[in-house]
C-alpha cells in the first residue's frame, strides 16, 4: 500500500473544506443565488395561541412597496393535512403550513409575505393584521390539571418504560437512599446558521436548497405535504452551519418557501430570523426528573428509579429519554424507569444535542454524586465499584465496556485527589470545588449507501446524500476513501448533501461518521477489488494496489488507469447493513468528565476553571475533528449546567429570550482550556471502521461534573438547571 | 423596518427639529429596534460626521469627551484609564469588542432597555406602547428593577458606561434646536418611569448630546463591578460603580452608582451619606446598603437582587479599602 495513505484514518488531517469556508467559497443555503430573480419571503407569526384566525387583513401589506404576494390560509396552495399519513414518522409526515385557520402555538406562521427584497417583505409583514380567537391552551406541563400520558414511543430507545428487579423491595432494603426531583429548562439548539431555504419550481419539479441534517426523509416530507411524488423533489444541502438536532427534519421555512415559489413562479428564499428560530424550529422541552436511588452501607447500588415528565408539542410525537443513561450506567438489582408527557400548545419539541443523555446525565449523575456522598465514598470510587459487567437493564452482554477505563484515565490526568469537605476550599473571594461524572451515549449504526467514481485521470469522487453540519464529514470520508483505496487525498473529492446521490444516514444521533464511513469503506473496498480483478484479467497479479496520479501500482509496477476503467470512469456502489452488526450486545460510547469551578463569595457567580474529559469512542477517525467534536460537546455541557435556558411566559406560551443577547450560549470567556483525552481503541463489533459515535459524547457528563463541583465549592446542592447565582446566594459565606 | 428619510448633520450648528425622527450614531441598538419596528422613526439624522470626536483637557482640569467618541476609544484613552478607571472598566465590561468599536458615548447613554417584553411586539409594554400595560410586572422579571420603579414599568436601563458616569459626577452637555446649550448631571439624564415610561430621559426633541465632562480631581479609589450570568456579552444582573478616597483611614468623597436595578443609573446617595467619614468595615458597608435598599421592591424572579446588591457593593468597598491595596494610604 501507499505509504502516504495506508495510515491516514485517525490522523489530524486539516478540514478539506476549511479553505472554502474561511474564504467564503462554501455556499450555505442563504448564499445560494438561483438563475431566476429570487423573491424574499418573511414569516408572519401568530401572537397568540392556540386558537382560530378570526380575521386576517393583508391589504396594507399587499399594497406595500415591492410586495409580490401575501400567502395566508385563504390562498395558500392545497396541501395534505398536517401530520399525515399518521403511520409515517415525524420526519416524513405532511408539514403543511397555512393550511387552515387553526393556530397551534405562539409564533406559528399565519402568513408569508413575499417581496422583491428582504427589507420590503419584513416591513410588509408588520402590516398584516391578524385577529386570533384563542382557546385555553396548555403551556406548562408542571401546572395542575394537565393530562399526563405515556408516549407511544421514545426517542432513541426501544421501550418507554423499563423495570428490572423489584424496585420497591430493594429500595426499602437500602441502607442509604436519595430521593429528589430535578428540573432542567427548555433549550434551543441555537445553531449559528438559522434555518433557511431557497425553493424553485421547474414545471412540476421542485428543487430545494435548504439547511437540513438528513436529506432522504426530507424528500418524503415535501411529497407528503405537497401531494407530489418524492422523485419530483431534489434537496441540496452541501453546507450546514450547525444543526444539533434542530435541522433533522423539514421545518417551516422550507414548506413556506416551496409554497411561495409555487404561487409566485419565482425562486423564493425564506431565512428564519433569530427570533423566528425560537418558535419555527424545534426545541428541547423542559423536564422534571424524579430520582430515587438506594445503596447498601458499602456503597453498592441496590435500587434506582427515574421518572421523567416532558412536554410534547401537540400533534408532533416526540419524547426525549432522560432515563436512558440510568438504564445503562451502573449495575443495580432493581432499575425502574418511566417517561411521561403532557401535550402542550407550544412550538415543536424534538431532538437536541444528545437527546436523553444531555439532561439525563445532568440529573442522574448529580443524584449518583449525592448517594456516593451519603455513603461516604469518593465519587470516583463509587462509580468504579458500581460499574456493570452486563447491561443493567436488559442483562445483555456489553460490547467494549470501557467506562471504568475512562474514569481511571480521567482521574489520573486530572489529578483527582478525593473530595474535600464542601465549602472549605477557598482562594481569596472564590470558593473552589471539584466534581466529576460519567458520560455514556448509545452507539448507533444506520443504513447508508455511497457511490465512488474513479476517472481515468485518477480523480476519485465520493458521493452520498450525507451532510456535513460542521462536524468534519468531508474530511473523514476523504480519509476513509484515501486509506481504503490507497489513493492520495488530493485526488479525492467528496460530494455531499444532494438527494440525487445515494441515500445515507445523514447527520444525527452521532451515527453519521460510522454509518457513512462504513458505506464509503465498502464502496472503496469494492472498487479496489474490481481494479484487482481487471488487472488479473490482464494477467497481472495484484494482491495489493494503490492509485497515484493516473496510474495504478501493483506488484512493483504501475499501469494506466485508462486501460482499466470503462468510458473514462469506474462507478461502484457500497453500503453498510446494520443487521450484519446485530450481535445482541449493547453498545455505548463512554467518558468521564472532571471539572473545577470557582464561585464568587459576594455574588455567587460561577465560572469553570478546569474541564477535562477522558473518552472512549472506539477508533478515532480524525484526531483533530474528533477533538473538536468533544470540545464542542463540553462547551454545550457548560451551557447546560450554567447558561442555556429558553424561558417561556407560561401565561401566553411564548418564549421570551429569543435572541443571542438573552439566550446565553457559552462565550470564549466562559470556557477554560479544555483537556481532551481519547482512549485508543477499535470497536470491532460496531462497524467495519471500528469507530463509535463521538458528536454528542462530550455533552454527556459535562454538566453534572460542573454541578457536582459547585456542590463541593459551596455545600449547596442545586437540583435545577441551569444553575444560577441566586440558587447559591443564601448558602454563601460572608464576603 | 419602516421606510425612513436619511440625512447627515454636518455640524451641531445646523440642528433642526427632529419631529418623529431620531439621531443616528453607532446604530448598534437603534437599527436593531427599527428592524423589529419597535422604533419607527420617519427620519434618521446621522450625527457621526458632525464632529464631536475630541477628548480634551479643559482649563479647569476636567476632561471633555465628544459624544461621537467610540466606547473603544474612550475605554483606551490614557487620561481616562489613569484618572477615571471606573469608566474605562465599565466600558470594557459592556457589550463586545465589535459593538464597542461602533457604539458612541452619546449613543451609549441613549440605548434602550433590554426588557424582553419591550422587545416582543406581541406583548404589552407601556414603554413601547403607552397605555398597553406591563407584562413584565407579573411575568419573567429576573432582570428587572428593584428601585424606583412604578406600577407602569419595571424596566432597567442597560448601560454600564452611564453607571460609571453617574458615579463620577459627569455632566452631559447638550444643544437644543434653538441653539441653547445646557449641562445635565449624568445621574439626572435618565428619568424614573412614573406614569410616562416611554420617556427614558429628560432630553427634548431634537436636543443633541454634544459632549460629556468628567470633573477634575475624581476620588482616587475607583472600581466597577458587573454581575452577570455569562462572563462576556451579557447585560448586568446588577452592577456597581464605586469611587472614594481614604482620609486617615476614613472614607470620604464616597460615590456609589448602581446598574441593573432601576430605570436609570441609580446614585446610592443614602449609602454614600452613611459611609462618609466612617472607618471601612463590612458591618458599615452592609448598614449603609441596608439604608439604601429600604424601599427596594422585588417582583418575584428578581427578589434575589435585594440580597445580592448589598453583598456586591460591600465586596467592592472591601476590595477598594483593603490595606494591601492601598498600602501607605491607610
Amino acid at each position: 500500500m501507499n505509504e502516504m495513505t495506508n495510515k491516514i484514518i485517525g490522523t489530524p488531517l486539516d478540514r478539506v473544506d476549511g479553505p472554502a469556508k474561511v474564504t467564503g467559497q462554501a455556499t450555505y443555503t442563504a448564499d445560494y443565488r438561483p438563475t431566476g430573480k429570487t423573491a424574499e419571503g418573511f414569516i408572519v407569526e401568530a401572537a397568540a395561541a392556540p386558537g382560530k384566525i378570526r380575521k386576517i387583513d393583508t391589504q396594507a401589506a399587499e399594497a406595500s412597496d415591492g410586495v409580490i404576494a401575501v400567502l395566508t390560509h385563504h390562498n395558500a396552495p392545497k396541501q395534505n393535512p398536517y401530520g399525515t399519513p399518521e403511520e409515517a414518522g415525524r420526519f416524513t409526515q405532511s408539514h403543511a403550513m397555512l393550511e387552515s385557520d387553526h393556530v397551534r402555538h405562539v409564533g406559528d406562521p399565519v402568513a408569508l409575505v413575499i417581496a422583491e427584497t428582504l427589507e420590503q417583505a419584513r416591513h410588509a409583514a408588520k402590516l398584516v393584521r391578524v385577529e386570533v380567537e384563542t382557546s385555553e391552551g396548555t403551556f406548562d406541563q408542571f401546572a395542575a390539571d394537565v393530562e399526563i400520558a405515556k408516549p407511544d414511543s421514545l426517542d432513541g430507545a426501544d421501550e418507554v418504560d423499563t423495570s428490572t428487579g423489584d424496585f420497591e423491595k430493594e429500595f426499602a432494603a437500602s441502607d442509604v437512599t436519595v430521593e429528589a426531583s430535578y428540573f432542567t429548562g427548555a433549550q434551543h439548539s441555537a445553531a449559528m446558521e438559522p434555518h433557511a431555504t431557497v425553493a424553485e419550481w421547474d414545471g412540476d419539479e421542485l428543487t430545494v436548497h435548504m439547511a437540513i441534517q438528513i436529506v432522504a426523509p426530507g424528500l418524503k416530507a415535501f411529497a407528503n405535504t405537497l401531494g407530489i411524488e418524492a422523485d419530483k423533489v431534489r434537496i441540496l444541502s452541501p453546507f450546514v452551519g450547525g444543526g444539533f438536532g434542530s435541522k433533522l427534519g423539514v421545518h417551516n421555512d422550507a414548506i413556506l418557501a416551496a409554497l411561495g415559489a409555487k404561487v409566485t413562479g419565482r425562486p423564493v428564499r425564506v431565512v428564519q430570523t433569530r427570533r423566528n428560530v425560537f418558535s419555527n424550529a424545534p426545541h428541547r422541552s423542559k423536564h422534571r426528573q424524579d430520582l430515587k436511588i438506594g445503596a447498601d452501607a458499602s456503597g453498592k447500588l441496590k435500587a434506582i428509579s427515574h421518572d421523567s415528565l416532558a412536554a410534547m408539542a401537540r400533534n408532533y410525537p416526540f419524547a426525549e429519554a432522560p432515563a436512558s443513561p440510568t438504564r445503562a450506567s451502573y449495575f443495580a438489582p432493581a432499575i425502574k424507569t418511566t417517561h411521561r408527557v403532557v401535550e402542550a400548545d407550544i412550538p415543536r419539541v424534538d431532538s437536541m444535542r444528545a437527546p436523553g443523555e444531555a439532561i439525563g446525565t445532568l440529573t442522574f449523575e448529580t443524584a449518583i454524586d449525592e448517594i456516593a456522598e451519603q455513603c461516604g465514598i469518593d465519587p470516583v470510587e463509587f462509580r468504579l465499584q458500581n460499574d456493570a459487567d452486563r447491561d443493567p437493564n436488559s442483562g445483555a452482554p456489553l460490547a467494549d465496556r470501557r467506562l471504568s477505563e475512562c474514569i481511571r484515565e480521567g482521574a489520573k490526568k486530572f489529578g483527582w485527589d478525593g473530595r474535600v469537605t464542601p465549602g472549605r476550599r477557598r482562594e481569596g473571594n472564590k470558593l473552589i470545588g471539584r466534581g466529576m461524572a460519567s458520560a455514556i451515549r448509545p452507539n448507533f449504526l444506520v443504513p447508508a449507501e455511497a457511490e465512488v467514481v474513479l476517472s481515468a485521470n485518477g480523480q476519485l469522487r465520493v458521493r452520498l446524500d450525507m451532510t456535513d453540519i460542521g462536524t468534519g464529514t468531508y474530511t473523514i470520508l476523504t480519509q476513509v476513501a484515501a486509506e481504503t483505496l490507497a489513493i492520495p487525498v488530493d485526488q479525492i473529492t467528496v460530494e455531499l448533501g444532494d438527494s440525487h446521490f445515494p441515500a445515507s444516514s445523514g447527520s444525527g444521533g452521532s451515527f453519521g461518521a460510522a454509518s457513512c464511513g462504513s458505506a464509503v469503506f465498502d464502496a472503496c473496498g469494492k472498487l479496489s477489488k474490481l481494479l484487482q480483478q481487471r488487472l488479473s484479467g490482464k494477467g497481472i497479479a495484484a494482491n495489493a494496489i494503490s492509485v497515484e496520479g493516473d496510474r495504478v501500482r501493483a506488484g512493483g509496477n504501475d499501469y494506466a488507469l485508462a486501460d482499466l476503467v470503462d468510458d473514462g470512469a469506474l462507478t461502484v456502489k457500497g453500503a453498510v447493513d446494520p443487521s450484519e452488526f446485530d450481535h445482541g450486545e449493547e453498545e455505548y460510547s463512554y467518558g468521564a468528565l472532571f471539572s473545577e469551578v470557582e464561585v464568587d463569595v459576594d455574588s455567587g457567580e460561577i465560572r469553570v476553571r478546569r474541564l477535562l474529559g477522558a473518552f472512549d469512542a472506539g477508533r478515532i477517525l480524525n484526531e483533530k475533528t474528533a477533538r473538536s467534536q468533544l470540545m464542542g460537546g463540553m462547551i454545550f455541557g457548560i451551557g447546560g449546567a450554567l447558561l442555556e435556558e429558553s424561558t417561556m411566559d407560561t401565561r401566553y406560551g411564548s418564549f421570551m429570550n429569543r435572541d443571542f443577547a438573552e439566550y446565553h450560549i457559552a462565550v470564549n470567556r466562559d470556557v477554560p482550556e479544555l483537556e481532551v483525552h481519547m482512549l485508543e481503541g477499535f470497536s470491532e463489533k460496531s462497524n467495519p471502521l471500528g469507530s463509535k459515535g463521538i458528536g454528542e459524547l462530550g455533552i454527556c457528563g459535562t454538566g453534572p461534573a460542573i454541578a457536582n463541583a459547585i456542590y463541593e465549592a459551596t455545600g449547596c446542592r442545586v437540583r435545577k438547571f441551569p444553575i444560577h447565582m441566586e440558587d447559591l446566594l443564601q448558602h454563601l459565606p460572608q464576603g | 423596518m419602516k421606510p425612513f428619510d436619511y440625512s447627515r448633520l454636518d455640524s451641531p450648528d445646523a440642528l433642526s427639529p427632529l419631529g418623529a425622527g431620531k439621531f443616528l450614531a453607532g446604530g448598534t441598538n437603534l437599527i436593531d429596534l427599527m428592524k423589529h419596528e419597535i422604533e419607527t422613526p420617519d427620519a434618521l439624522v446621522d450625527v457621526t460626521r458632525a464632529g464631536m470626536k475630541e477628548i480634551s483637557q479643559q482649563p479647569d482640569g476636567s476632561i471633555r469627551i465628544g459624544s461621537q467618541i467610540t466606547n473603544t476609544d474612550l475605554a483606551a484613552n490614557s487620561d481616562v484609564r489613569q484618572n477615571y478607571p471606573v469608566l474605562s472598566e465599565a466600558l470594557l465590561w459592556g457589550a463586545t469588542q465589535q459593538l464597542r468599536n461602533k457604539a458612541t458615548t452619546g449613543g451609549n447613554f441613549l440605548q434602550r432597555t433590554r426588557c424582553q417584553y419591550f422587545y416582543d411586539t406581541a406583548r404589552a409594554c407601556n414603554k413601547r406602547d403607552p397605555g398597553s400595560g406591563c407584562d413584565a410586572m407579573k411575568g419573567l422579571n429576573r432582570f428587572h428593577a428593584i428601585l424606583g420603579a412604578s406600577s407602569s414599568c419595571i424596566a432597567v436601563h442597560p448601560s454600564d458606561m452611564a453607571v460609571a458616569m453617574a458615579a463620577l459626577d459627569a455632566e452631559v452637555l447638550t444643544r437644543k434646536v434653538d441653539g441653547v446649550e445646557r449641562r445635565i448631571p449624568a445621574s439626572e439624564l435618565h428619568r424614573l418611569p412614573g406614569d410616562a415610561p416611554e420617556r427614558d430621559h429628560v432630553l427634548e426633541n431634537g436636543e443633541l448630546i454634544m459632549a460629556v465632562d468628567l470633573p477634575a480631581s475624581p476620588p482616587r479609589l475607583q472600581s466597577y463591578r458587573k454581575i452577570r450570568d455569562r462572563s462576556s456579552y451579557a447585560f448586568a444582573v446588577v452592577s456597581a460603580a464605586v469611587a472614594l478616597d481614604l482620609d486617615d483611614g476614613r472614607m470620604s468623597n464616597v460615590r456609589i452608582a448602581l446598574g441593573g436595578v432601576a430605570h436609570k443609573p441609580w446614585r446610592a446617595s443614602r449609602a454614600e451619606t452613611a459611609l462618609e467619614g466612617q472607618m471601612p468595615s463590612r458591618e458599615m458597608f452592609l448598614k449603609a446598603m441596608k439604608e439604601e435598599m429600604s424601599e427596594a421592591q422585588g417582583h418575584g424572579h428578581n427578589d434575589f437582587k435585594i440580597d445580592l446588591l448589598p453583598r456586591v457593593v460591600a465586596g467592592v468597598l472591601r476590595d477598594l479599602t483593603a490595606p494591601e491595596r492601598n498600602g501607605d494610604r491607610t
